[in-house]
């Protein structure tokens, strides 16, 4: 298959052209994407902390897991369709860029950290009272978490400074 | 704006902009980025946190806590990246003057910042003095400081992201 074509085709779609070619609709999709993302990381990091044991000690994690996470997945699915819709605007482009794959494989390293996590570290969550510190195999991944979701932040600014 | 204002703010800007540290930021690629990627994260802790306490105003989150507790656990990552905040807005404002100072977008975002911090600080001296306030699960002054925080602090992060479109 060829993806160059592939991306070509994408960008030249009404929706593609249409963000790419309007003043506003590029700023305002990204601005969106931008309070999405800001989200995501910023509840994340409530999450990450816990694990690592530095924050909210006073919260059992799976109790503040439950009550966070919602929100983290809400925002994470806006950021999905805006970054989709910004994609779009110029694929081949942003395709060629290393900040934008490099952001994309970082996003791939959130998810299997997460995935990891959730099938084995979060084994025995049900002991992890309050004011207890977590298992290794949790701070790990907390930690993993938290430099990947930073490491999101800033290739993905870096993406606007190096568009040729 | 007051032509006499503005004088004043051009002058400024063109002051600020011959500085050896503004020269100094201009003459590097990597530092305005840099700034402006932990300029983004500090945001992160700060809406984040500031949108725990305000969905538990509005009773949806943490509901089966008091609002005192919650407060204290989320308030200082909403101070303490504020710090971050000054510090690398500052950064940004020196190596760029009229970028940021004579920019309306900028100006805008100001004004929420201050609205937003005023906000805040009428929460939390409610929080302490008003006994109603504090042992409610929620309440019509509680609702609406949680909605005003809301979109005060989105317009902010929307102003911010605007300022590059607008130079």
């Amino acid at each position: 298959m060829d993806i160059e074509a592939a991306l070509q085709w994408l960008q030249n779609t009404a929706v593609g052209t249409a963000i790419r070619e309007n003043e506003i609709l590029f700023p305002w999709i990204e601005s969106v994407h931008v309070l999405a993302i800001v989200l995501v990381v910023g509840t994340i990091s409530i999450v990450d902390l816990r694990l690592i044991g530095v924050a909210s000690l006073d919260r059992a994690v799976s109790r503040l897991m439950r009550d966070v996470l919602p929100y983290t997945w809400g925002a994470f699915v806006v950021a999905a369709i805006s970054g989709l819709l910004l994609f779009t605007s110029n694929a081949v482009t942003y395709a060629h860029n290393f900040f934008f794959l490099g952001k994309m494989i970082l996003l791939a390293l959130a998810g299997f950290n997460m995935a990891i996590f959730h099938m084995t570290g979060i084994r025995g969550i049900e002991h992890w009272g309050v004011a207890q510190q977590t298992p290794l195999a949790a701070k790990t991944a907390g930690a993993v978490s938290l430099l990947v979701w930073v490491s999101v932040i800033v290739f993905g600014r870096w993406i606007g400074f190096t568009l040729h | 704006m007051n032509p006499a204002i503005g004088k004043s703010l051009n002058d400024f800007c063109a002051w600020l902009d011959q500085t050896a540290l503004s020269q100094a930021i201009q003459a590097t690629n990597w530092v305005v980025p840099t700034v402006q990627s932990i300029h983004i994260l500090a945001i992160a802790m700060v809406a984040a946190s500031a949108l725990m306490i305000d969905l538990r105003l509005i009773g949806v989150f943490g509901a089966d806590q008091p609002l005192k507790t919650v407060s204290s656990r989320f308030l200082p990552f909403v101070w303490w990246p504020l710090l971050i905040l000054f510090i690398t807005g500052a950064i940004m404002i020196v190596g760029e003057p009229p970028r940021s100072l004579k920019n309306p977008v900028f100006q805008i975002k100001m004004l929420l910042l201050i609205g937003a911090l005023t906000v805040t600080g009428i929460f939390q001296i409610m929080l302490r003095t008003n006994s109603s306030f504090a042992g409610a699960s929620r309440s019509g002054a509680g609702i609406t400081i949680a909605v005003v925080s809301i979109l005060l602090w989105t317009g902010i992060i929307f102003a911010g992201r605007w300022i590059a479109y607008y130079s």
